[in-house]
């Protein structure tokens, strides 16, 4: 306890950047031995109590970056701060405050779930040996592998390896999780239940770094988020300025719908699209009551009228031009 | 709490853990390793070797002749002979016998998937978040291996004490040099012989080792070093290379032979001690060197 409050002091103090950011990177690049261009000049700031989602397809440089953070790659430039100290250089200092699930869990087969834990727990010099038991039940029951923990792993199945893996992350308290792809192979259930678990985590204060390429898992769970593509970081911030960004539709529903299509025109609304009873396009800087009085006095019978919310996909795409699942 | 007393406190919370800890990862790389199927495998097959050789010298004997002196010029291993006087040579015989391959060879497995098996199954990269530390990691893989060494030639070592003293009689023993020296002086050489074949490894293990640290492949890193064994075996029979020969680690593998003379002929024994740690400081630092360098990508 006190030790977490010695912790937590000097950031709440600081308004500098590099305190109130729980990862910081300036102009991080990693450059492979074969020429290729992996993560290129990424800024990246993460803010302390987040749960921060990491966006991008497939091949953009997410997995480079995580293995950059967790000091298990050397940048060719740049640096990284993680917890306010330098990687990999700090690595021994920071990490026991790091939980993480990177690419997906790795096992020992031949061990029992309850084994493979002990094992990771006995890796590190700061965990103590006298609690690893104990730590270790209650990470398996906090994952919901109490009854599968004797088991060996190389019978679980993916969901319950993967489950294995964030109890891995949470053996002690940490200060921040990086949880790579974290729902990758659970049933829907399974991955409400991350969800939840996430959420509890980041209630306790602890940060959550989340890479997936799944949108509405970000748009679920995430406060914040940063969008990658290429090795470039598109954009980043809190998930509610990101979405507001791409702007939203007008949409009326109305059994007058072609009446509907002309008024708006009229009103300078571009794009205008008609489909069954409704009727959407581009508000632009059109006052909405406005519009809706000038569809009225037109006689348009009005069943529905507002802006429909631009999801974070909306966003993604108005960022690239592109569909998200295309990979760069 | 003033801000200096929270400073104090975190320091006095960091400087918790103690120094004792580290060495439960030593502990667990241990056990991990006895609890591969492999190694398991590997240790029978060593426990095996003197059984055979036991079981063959006893019924090549049945007829009142010497082993290994039957059948015209067939040469068996140092110390063949003297089996059926004393079943404690069974133990020299099976050491004579597995040093050249079957012993390096299971150190070569165990060290050249020491850290190529981790990364090639992904939990080499959740060992070092832990975090292992690299030079830590290492410490006790290579520890490990050690360890191993050790406990492959005590295996063959108790297992041919055992099929020794089962099927042949025991007593006092005729050195090389021909004097006489009493049973428990015999065990006592015995005991010394194991440890010296133990530390002939060390060169095979640590060079293992750098191989493992060189791949992503467990399988790649254990073909090689067993390759790089079977090689340099060869390169010390080629006459022609002898002056490269004194600089091969198995070069003086056959010098614990040296602990029956008596007195003790300490000359090679020594070369060979001096050897294997040239090797130990040459690869075990290369294998440092390129392990805490490394791009853990896999």
């Amino acid at each position: 306890m006190d030790d977490d409050a010695a912790e937590a002091a000097p950031e709440a103090a600081g308004a500098d950047d590099t305190t109130d950011t729980v990862i910081h990177t300036r102009a991080l690049t990693k450059r492979y031995r074969g020429g290729q261009l992996a993560v290129d000049g990424l800024d990246l700031a993460v803010p302390a109590g987040s749960v921060f989602g990491f966006l991008g397809p497939n091949g953009s440089g997410k997995t480079t970056t995580i293995r950059m953070l967790m000091g298990l790659i050397e940048p060719t430039s740049g640096t990284a701060r993680v917890l306010g100290r330098p990687m990999p250089h700090a690595s021994r200092a920071v990490l026991p405050h790091v939980g993480a699930l990177i690419e997906g869990p790795a096992l020992y087969g031949f061990l029992s779930g309850r084994d493979n834990l002990l094992r990771y727990d006995a890796a590190d010099p700061t965990a103590d040996p006298r609690t690893r038991r104990a730590r270790v039940a209650e990470a398996l029951e906090r994952v919901g592998l109490t009854a599968a923990a004797g088991k060996k792993a190389k019978a679980y199945s993916l969901g319950m390896k993967q489950r294995l893996g964030l109890a891995a992350a949470l053996l002690q308290p940490r200060r921040l999780l990086v949880l790579d792809e974290p729902t990758n192979g659970l049933d829907p259930q399974g991955m409400r239940e991350i969800r939840v678990l996430v959420r509890e985590l980041a209630a306790d204060g602890t940060t959550v770094f989340l890479s997936s390429h799944l949108l509405d898992e970000i748009e679920q769970v995430c406060t914040h988020a940063a969008v990658m593509a290429r090795g470039r970081l598109l954009t980043q911030g809190p998930v509610a300025d990101l979405a507001a960004r791409a702007r939203g539709r007008l949409v009326v529903t109305t059994p007058d719908t072609a009446d509907a299509a002309r008024v708006l025109k009229e009103q300078g609304i571009g794009d205008v699209v008609v489909s069954e009873d409704r009727v959407t396009g581009e508000p632009g800087d059109r006052e909405l009551a406005d519009l809706n009085t000038a569809l009225v006095t037109a006689g348009v019978r009005v069943r529905g009228f507002g802006v429909e919310r631009a999801s974070l996909e909306d966003a993604f795409v108005a960022l690239t031009g592109e569909g998200f699942d295309v990979a760069g | 709490m003033s801000q200096v007393d929270l400073v104090e406190a975190e320091r006095a919370a960091v400087a918790k853990p103690s120094p004792l800890w580290t060495l439960g990862l030593f502990r667990s790389e241990f056990v991990t390793t006895l609890r591969r199927w492999r190694t398991l495998a590997l240790l029978g097959v060593l426990a095996a070797v003197p059984i055979l050789v036991g079981i063959a010298v006893k019924i090549e004997t049945e007829d009142g002749s010497t082993a290994g002196q039957q059948g015209g010029g067939g040469e068996g291993p140092a110390f063949m002979a003297q089996i059926t006087n004393n079943g404690l040579f069974l133990v020299f015989t099976a050491l004579a016998a597995t040093l050249p391959f079957f012993l390096p060879m299971a150190v070569g497995v165990i060290a050249g998937d020491a850290v190529a098996g981790e990364a090639n199954a992904g939990t080499l990269r959740y060992l070092l978040v832990a975090p292992a530390g690299r030079t830590r990691l290492l410490l006790a893989k290579y520890a490990t291996t050690v360890a191993f060494c050790l406990l492959a030639t005590l295996v063959v070592a108790v297992s041919a004490l055992a099929v020794g003293a089962l099927l042949f009689p025991l007593g006092d023993l005729t050195t090389i040099s021909g004097t006489r020296i009493s049973l428990a002086d015999g065990l006592v050489r015995a005991l010394l012989i194991a440890l010296v074949v133990a530390a002939s490894l060390l060169g095979v293990a640590a060079l293992g080792l750098f191989v493992s640290t060189l791949t992503n492949s467990g399988i790649a890193a254990m073909a090689t070093t067993v390759g790089l064994l079977t090689t340099v075996q060869i390169l010390d029979q080629i006459p022609q290379l002898h002056a490269i020969q004194p600089y091969l680690f198995s070069h003086y593998w056959l010098s614990f032979a040296d602990l029956m003379r008596d007195p003790v002929y300490w000359d090679e024994l020594r070369k060979n001690l001096g050897l294997q740690a040239l090797y130990v400081a040459v690869f075990g630092s290369a294998a440092w060197a390129r392990f805490t360098a490394k791009d853990i990508t896999a």
